[in-house]
């Protein structure tokens, strides 16, 4: 396997200087495998993972999970419509599932009522739309793999053990 | 007469020495809050698979808080039977030839206490885990040191071994792979140990709790070789490959009278291991083999990291074949293994310890446990580089 996708799959918390070093490669080696690896769309960037209940990170503070029902386009099937959905900006990520309903949907808005307002006035009048069901995030427990209390590893560990 | 409670202490224990990681111990605790990267450790860092973690929870909740059998519970030794036999090639029955002990350490001192009389002489390879001459000194045995090598990579040579046997040797103790070197032995170094145990008629304790942290080639155990089981107690547990230290959880396998000399210690100084931590190591052996497959994947890629760095920054290091230790030295660099690591801790903030802590043959080493994650592995290669940089070239004196 690349060596780079699997230090990115084994959490991605590594510079590319970091990566380089553990990898044995020079950074432009690690460079060139993220470039390939983004042309391949296997990489597809990076982002932070904040904890948004802190006060100071607390701007896009409402985020909500929608499940929706839908009725799949002669041709399209449910893709063209996940697709088309996905350009509201609102919409953070977007996964078809199986069971009792077809899309589930993450939406990041900066107050309740934009949020209410993604639900009843874009998403709900999407032509296709049967129905939808929004929950919204009350706590966040984990994010991205991280934890948010003080996390697994306790710090009485010893410092110095046989 | 003294006045002092001293004078109750047995003269054997006053007589023990004080673990040279204790005083290491001391130094690094004394620098609490000071953002120290400690290589120092003797165990994993992660944290045990929850599912295992869950199996004891569950068990707890069923209100499993009574004793077991002396043996440990026979569905856990029915599991330990298939797992040797998978991993280690050797059959035991899980009715008479297994005893689950409160990790590897208590079932090699229910082996000291079971064979070994007072006077009688012990070899063992050194450097060592620090616990292997005290424990034969609190049974009045006589500890023989082999000494192992770097330029073997740490591995034992049955010349070393038949150099230091002297008559009155009855039992050869085994660690491999080694805390703290991660030498270990290839079939072929083992069946010349083995075929001298023979010779011999040496009884063999082989403390194989690394095996499963072997990085390259297969690891075999003594136990499997021709003519061994019959003279092998084979010593494992689920500390290092299982991420279980704080369990403390083992077992000893061996022929079926061997076990119950050790059972007859252990009824009485143990009676059982704890129930809650059998349930765990159950679940661990039926459902932990993936965990233990990608714990050591990543060991494996730290100890590359680990070795490469130590060898480009001027300590030079074998390639540990198991364990999660690297075991450089420091004598290219000019410096005692006491000042480069106390130097080390005060100039740079990274505990390593010293090798001597390990024994005499340690000297010149430091042991680095590269059970850490990469980042903080990475800062600290890059602190020894630094301290190393200004220990040779210092600053002009004002």
């Amino acid at each position: 396997m690349n060596p780079v996708l699997k230090l990115l799959l084994e959490g991605g918390r590594l510079s590319t200087a970091q990566m380089a070093q553990v990898a044995g490669l020079s950074a432009a080696e690690v460079e060139q495998h993220l470039e390939q690896l983004k042309k391949d769309k296997i990489f597809l960037g990076w982002r932070p993972v904040l904890d948004l209940s802190r006060e100071a990170a607390a701007g896009a503070a409402v985020r909500a999970v929608i499940e929706v029902r839908l009725t799949p386009e002669r041709g399209g099937g449910f893709n063209r419509m996940a697709e088309r959905l996905c350009q509201f900006e609102e919409v953070e990520s977007c996964y078809l599932m199986s069971g009792a309903y077809d899309l589930l949907v993450f939406v990041n808005a900066p107050t309740l009522q934009k949020a209410a307002a993604f639900v009843s006035e874009k998403l709900s009048t999407f032509g296709g739309v049967l129905s939808t069901s929004t929950h919204f995030l009350l706590r966040s427990y984990k994010e991205g793999g991280f934890r948010l209390d003080d996390g697994e590893g306790p710090s009485d560990r010893l410092n110095v053990s046989p | 007469m003294s006045n002092t409670g001293n004078r109750w202490v047995a003269r054997h224990v006053a007589s023990l020495p004080r673990s040279g990681i204790r005083d290491f111990f001391e130094l690094v605790a004394k620098m609490k809050g000071q953002d120290v990267i400690s290589l120092g450790v003797g165990e994993p860092d992660f944290v045990t698979p929850w599912h295992v973690r869950k199996a004891a929870i569950t068990a707890l909740e069923e209100g499993k808080t009574y004793y077991t059998s002396n043996l440990g519970l026979l569905e856990l030794r029915r599991a330990v039977s298939t797992y040797v036999t998978a991993h280690f090639g050797v059959d035991y029955r899980p009715e008479d030839q297994i005893i689950i002990t409160v990790g590897v350490s208590e079932a090699l001192d229910l082996a000291f206490r079971a064979f070994c009389n007072p006077g009688d002489k012990v070899m063992y390879h050194q450097p060592c885990y620090v616990s292997y001459h005290p424990s034969i000194s609190l049974v009045h045995g006589e500890g023989i040191a082999v000494p192992t090598y770097a330029k073997d990579n740490f591995a034992l040579t049955a010349e070393a071994l038949r150099a230091a046997w002297v008559p009155g040797c009855k039992i050869l103790m085994l660690n491999l792979p080694c805390n703290p070197t991660g030498g270990t032995c290839d079939r072929v170094q083992l069946e010349a140990i083995a075929a001298f145990c023979r010779e011999k008629d040496l009884l063999v304790l082989s403390d194989e709790i690394y095996s499963e942290l072997t990085f390259e080639g297969t690891h075999t155990s003594i136990a499997s070789l021709p003519g061994m089981q019959e003279r092998t107690i084979f010593l494992h547990g689920f500390s290092k490959a299982f991420a279980m230290t704080g369990w403390r959880i083992g077992y000893a396998c061996g022929p079926a009278e061997l076990i119950d000399a050790m059972m007859k210690v252990h009824q009485y100084a143990m009676m059982c291991a704890s129930i809650i931590a059998q349930e765990a190591a159950l679940e661990a052996l039926q459902n932990g083999w993936e965990n233990v497959c990608e714990m050591r994947d990543q060991y494996h890629r730290r100890r590359d990291l680990v070795v490469r760095r130590f060898n480009e920054i001027g300590l030079t290091c074998h390639s540990p074949r198991g364990s999660f230790y690297a075991f450089p030295s420091t004598l290219g660099i000019g410096m005692t293994e006491k000042d480069f690591a106390v130097g080390l801790l005060r100039e740079q903030k990274v505990a390593v310890v010293p090798g001597t802590a390990f024994g005499a043959n340690g000297t010149g080493h430091v042991r680095a446990c590269f059970a850490t994650s990469y980042e903080q592995l990475l800062v600290a290669c890059d602190r020894i580089e630094r301290f190393i940089s200004s220990a040779q070239n210092p600053p002009p004196a004002p």
